[in-house]
């Protein structure tokens, strides 16, 4: 499960939230599996033997690194564990083994004290549907993790306030959650979990409940949001492509294990079986890979040709190669020629893609 | 299988019931004096815990003085003031007009001590009754062990006829309004458990989460997100506390001694004052009605707690409610008549009501009669002592002859036949008993029969345990000596539920298919509901006079309502889907509701069936009050003979009857739903 291409901007910065070998197992008695450390020899085994014993193992050995101000999103479908993940990782249900690290210290054996602590300065959650306060109003609503704290009035309604502009709210702040709409409503829940102003934001399927429109929209909502508050995030998600779209990096799970991690390039490139190769296949190559991934070394002058950045998707350079026939010359980060990109070149490493998609999906 | 058994073992038991005693009677040297047992820890009990109940007594009579005082001190007007405000409040305009009104009759008809009296013990029993019911909902959210201890305590306390529980009551508080109080308190509260359970229960995981990620400690996440959250059904508890409370405390009023408005329409009713009784049953309905409207409105209504709000603002309800009433007290001396309804004010509405009634009694009683025998002579007698007893040329105008005799075995034969042929076989051997039981009669069928025709019912329907609980049941009426008195009361029963069951399902059906017989119906369902059911009887009595037939109406009249509400639901909550894909396949009208919605409805109807049962047997105990034999006479006998011991055991013995016709439609619920669900 090894990425090959991983080298991108966030792996260098600090780690912020870090999760170790963390194990839920649903049964009549969990705790007995991890008395010893033999286990470690072999995962598999062991989540067959509990199965065997009529335990559930929900997160297997599941282990991931948030990075600061890096969006990682954990895709998979319902059953796969991903909810149970991100549940553990806020504490909302107890890990049987593993740790979950935050700024390098173990959430796993925090006081409830402590936890809540923790919950109302460093954690923000949203919901999948939205967890608002039927009772409360859209302020109410937003300021209430606040009015816990027992902040006072004026500092709740301002900062309240303040989250209710980011998104984009104001006006609403009287309504009550029945009168909004779908997506005001997670609006709502973001803006509530945003409040405290968090280190950690945890988004559990938010967008899931919305129609596909909206739904868009919101993505776009929430990249606009982190582009100005760079929260370290762990995402949850079942839709493959809203996955692709908003994660700086990416975990698939499936059946409680991670079966494979990486950029979204990575896994579109180099799916690690058939399971993850078959999500990637219905996926438009050229919206997703970057300019980098496609460059072939330079032959004859460059000097003439249009620069385009690494970084650009395949669907742009398109465009620029309409325009500039002969090809272009595609740059690193810091302005140096990683190679170029000619039309009939990236014709043959698209070809040569689906060429390696069918043929590993056959 | 087993069926040819019971079929056996029930035609030789009538055949030898004629030879042999003890097939047709419990032999008496079996039964053991369990009444007298009763009486005896009862005697026991009063003796060593005396101190406890009177110091409890003492506490209560307190309060309960206070109220009192203050309701009678209050200037009328302030009281009206004060609660239309409330009413205001709680369902605008249109409820405030209603609650003025109706107070303003109670002033005019001289019933106002009266009703400040039932007030006062519904002021202080629902508040109390609140409490307990919230606190013991939330042990039970709390705790699985004592949900599980709780669970069933209040099915017995639901089902045991509150008549059976005020002896004992009396017994240990001694005489006094602190009776009605405590019994009312004791009646009422169950319904606050299970809504508070509820609730609390039906809060959505997420919101839970998310008040724990807000960083809630235990005590906030408590009192800020699930209290809130679940507030709207714990508010619905309070509605319904409050109308058990009110209902409670009417009938409480039986043991006298209260001079409230319960003990005003009984004792009239006695006097055969309809009239007079007729006022101030209107009274009682009229403040179940406002109780009832506010309590639901005040639940209704989404709670805004404002952050900008000023603190005028905020206390301003309160404020204007204490500030009108102030006013209207200094103003009691300059304006008497604000503090005391003249009386020249007072309406004599008893006497023209009289003489309409007696009109109207004479006029129909023609038609009445007819109803009335027609009925006690082809339906009620038959099932009573049957047809054998029954058909005579006085009755049906002619003498049974063997041919009469053989003519109607052969249709039963026929029709269990057909059944047969059918593929039906349960339905084939309860046509056969069926016809059996008509011919004999319910009370002179022979023990033995009932008891195995029951338990083979129990078993095909629940298996093994149905059948051990019904045993042991039906055991407890045989060895106590209740059987006959219950046989009489399941005849009674099964009549009146039968009956209503049919109304209630049909009207049901109606109000489903035309929407402006449904709007015409609700307010009168409602009106039935929320009617203590002593009031129902008035009407009833005055035209029918006192007999079984009077308590088979009033039992209708009380039972019909949940049949046909849950009809009315189950038809019109069919799947969207079902009912477009039936009428894409051409389906008419009447195919629509016969062959797709009826089947799909139907455990909705069985639920109603259900409920429809349990209101036919707690109107039982009331019934008893116009008539009827059985063990609801045996509750009223024991109350007032202060036997303890047979009230309770009567008590007991509808409960157990009560539960097990419960457990028989659950049962059968759990089949059909499999049935369904496995299509």
């Amino acid at each position: 499960m090894a990425a090959s291409v991983t080298n991108t901007a966030e792996t260098q910065r600090p780690v912020k939230l870090s999760c170790r070998n963390l194990w839920k197992v649903y049964g009549t008695k969990p705790k007995h599996y991890f008395d010893a450390f033999g286990y470690q020899i072999d995962v598999g085994a062991l989540a067959s033997r509990m199965r065997a014993e009529d335990h559930i193992p929900a997160a297997i050995d599941v282990t991931f690194d948030v990075h600061e101000g890096e969006i990682f999103v954990i895709m998979g479908l319902s059953g796969s564990g991903k909810s149970t993940v991100v549940r553990c990782l806020s504490r909302l249900i107890d890990a049987n083994y593993g740790e979950v690290l935050l700024d390098g210290d173990n959430l796993l054996n925090k006081s409830d004290k402590e936890l809540i602590d923790i919950r109302r300065h460093k954690m923000g959650m949203v919901f999948q549907n939205f967890g608002l306060m039927p009772h409360l109003t859209v302020l109410e609503n937003v300021a209430f993790p606040l009015k816990l704290q027992g902040l006072s009035l004026r500092d709740q309604r301002e900062r309240a306030q303040r989250v209710i502009t980011l998104v984009d709210l104001d006006g609403r702040e009287d309504a009550f959650p029945t009168e909004l709409s779908g997506g005001q409503q997670q609006r709502v829940g973001i803006a509530r979990s945003l409040a405290v102003e968090p280190e950690v934001w945890f988004l559990d399927e938010p967008f899931s409940a919305l129609d596909p429109l909206i739904r868009r929209q919101m993505q776009d909502e929430f990249l606009r949001i982190q582009k100005v508050l760079h929260k370290s995030i762990v995402f949850i998600t079942h839709d493959f492509l809203e996955a692709l779209r908003i994660a700086d990096r990416m975990a698939i799970m499936r059946d409680g294990k991670i079966v494979q991690m990486g950029t979204p390039e990575d896994l579109i490139l180099h799916p690690a079986d058939d399971y993850v190769a078959q999500f990637t296949s219905e996926v438009p190559r050229i919206r997703v890979l970057r300019a980098q991934a496609c460059v072939i070394p330079a032959t004859g002058d460059t000097s003439v040709m249009a620069h385009v950045p690494g970084s650009m998707i395949v669907e742009s350079v398109l465009t620029e190669l309409a325009e500039n026939p002969s090809g272009v010359v595609v740059d690193d980060p810091d302005g140096h020629a990683l190679g170029v990109i000619t039309p009939v070149s990236l014709i043959q490493t698209l070809a040569s893609v689906a060429e390696a998609r069918d043929g590993g999906g056959a | 299988m087993g069926w040819p058994a019971v079929i056996l073992v029930s035609a030789s038991c009538v055949l030898a019931m004629g030879h042999l005693d003890w097939v047709a009677e419990f032999p008496s040297a079996l039964q053991l004096p369990i009444g007298g047992l009763f009486n005896a820890i009862m005697k026991w009990m009063v003796t060593n815990t005396e101190p406890f109940f009177k110091a409890v007594t003492f506490v209560l009579s307190y309060p309960m003085g206070w109220m009192r005082g203050l309701l009678h001190w209050l200037p009328w007007s302030a009281f009206i003031a004060v609660l239309v405000i409330i009413a205001y409040r709680a369902g605008g305009a249109w409820l405030a007009g209603f609650t003025g009104i109706s107070l303003l009759y109670v002033l005019g008809v001289d019933l106002w001590d009266e009703a400040m009296n039932s007030f006062a013990l519904v002021f202080i029993s629902v508040p109390l009754a609140v409490l307990i019911g919230f606190l013991l909902g939330v042990l039970g959210d709390a705790s699985d062990r004592a949900k599980r201890a709780i669970m069933p305590l209040l099915d017995i306390s639901q089902t045991i006829p509150a008549f059976a529980y005020l002896l004992p009551i009396l017994l240990l508080f001694g005489f006094g309004p602190v009776v009605g109080l405590v019994a009312s308190i004791l009646f009422s509260f169950p319904p606050m458990v299970r809504n508070t359970m509820l609730g609390l229960r039906g809060v959505p995981l997420e919101i839970v989460e998310s008040g724990l990620m807000s960083g809630a400690t235990n005590a906030q996440l408590f009192w800020r997100v699930r209290i809130p959250s679940a507030l709207k059904q714990i508010l619905i508890g309070v509605n319904q506390t409050t109308m058990a409370s009110l209902s409670m405390v009417i009938i409480a009023s039986i043991i006298g001694g209260t001079a409230d408005i319960g003990w005003e329409v009984l004792s009239t009713m006695r006097k055969a004052q309809f009239g007079e009784s007729m006022i101030a049953g209107i009274v009682i309905a009229l403040m179940a009605m406002i109780l009832d409207r506010i309590t639901f409105g005040l639940a209704e209504k989404q709670g805004s707690t404002m952050v900008k709000k000023s603190l005028v603002q905020r206390y301003f309800f309160p404020m204007s409610l204490l500030m009108v009433a102030g006013a209207l007290v200094v103003m009691d001396d300059a304006v008497p008549f604000l503090g005391h309804w003249p009386d020249a004010w007072h309406l004599d509405l008893a006497g023209p009501l009289n003489q309409v009634i007696e009109r109207f009694v004479i006029v129909s009683k023609p038609t009445v009669e007819a109803i009335k025998t027609a009925c006690l002579f082809f339906v009620m007698l038959p099932f009573k002592i049957g047809l054998d007893k029954t058909v005579s040329p006085y009755t049906w105008g002619f003498a049974p002859t063997a041919w009469h005799v053989a003519g109607y075995a052969a249709l039963i034969g026929l029709a269990s036949l057909g059944a047969w042929r059918k593929g039906h076989v349960g339905l084939a051997v309860t046509a056969l008993l069926g016809g059996l039981v008509f011919y004999i009669g319910l009370t002179d069928m022979p023990w033995i029969a009932i008891l195995s025709i029951l338990i083979w019912f129990a078993y095909r329907l629940g298996g093994r345990k149905l059948a051990i609980g019904t045993a042991l049941g039906m055991l407890f009426l045989l060895v106590s000596g209740s059987w006959d008195k219950a046989m009489l009361s399941l005849y009674l029963c099964t009549i009146a539920v039968s009956l209503s069951f049919v109304m209630g399902a049909s009207l049901g059906t109606l109000a489903a298919q035309y929407d402006g017989f449904s709007h015409f119906m609700r307010p009168i369902n409602d009106t039935m509901q929320t009617l203590p059911p002593f009031v129902l009887l008035i009407p009833i009595v005055m035209i029918f006079k006192i007999g079984e037939f009077a308590a088979l109406l009033a039992i209708i009249g009380y039972a019909y309502v949940p049949a046909f509400r849950y009809t009315e639901h189950g038809l019109r909550h069919v799947s969207e889907t079902v009912v477009e894909a039936a009428s894409s396949l051409g389906t008419s009208r009447a195919q629509m509701l016969f062959l797709v919605k009826m089947p799909l409805a139907l455990p909705n109807i069985m639920l109603g069936l259900n409920q429809s049962i349990m209101y036919g047997i707690a109107m039982l105990v009331i019934a008893a009050l116009v008539g009827t034999t059985g063990l609801g006479q045996e509750v009223y006998v024991g109350l007032s003979a202060g036997n303890f011991g047979q009230g309770f055991v009567a008590g007991i013995g509808m409960a157990i009857i009560a539960i097990t016709a419960d457990r028989f439609c659950q049962a059968w619920q759990h089949n059909h739903q499999h049935h369904v669900t496995k299509e």
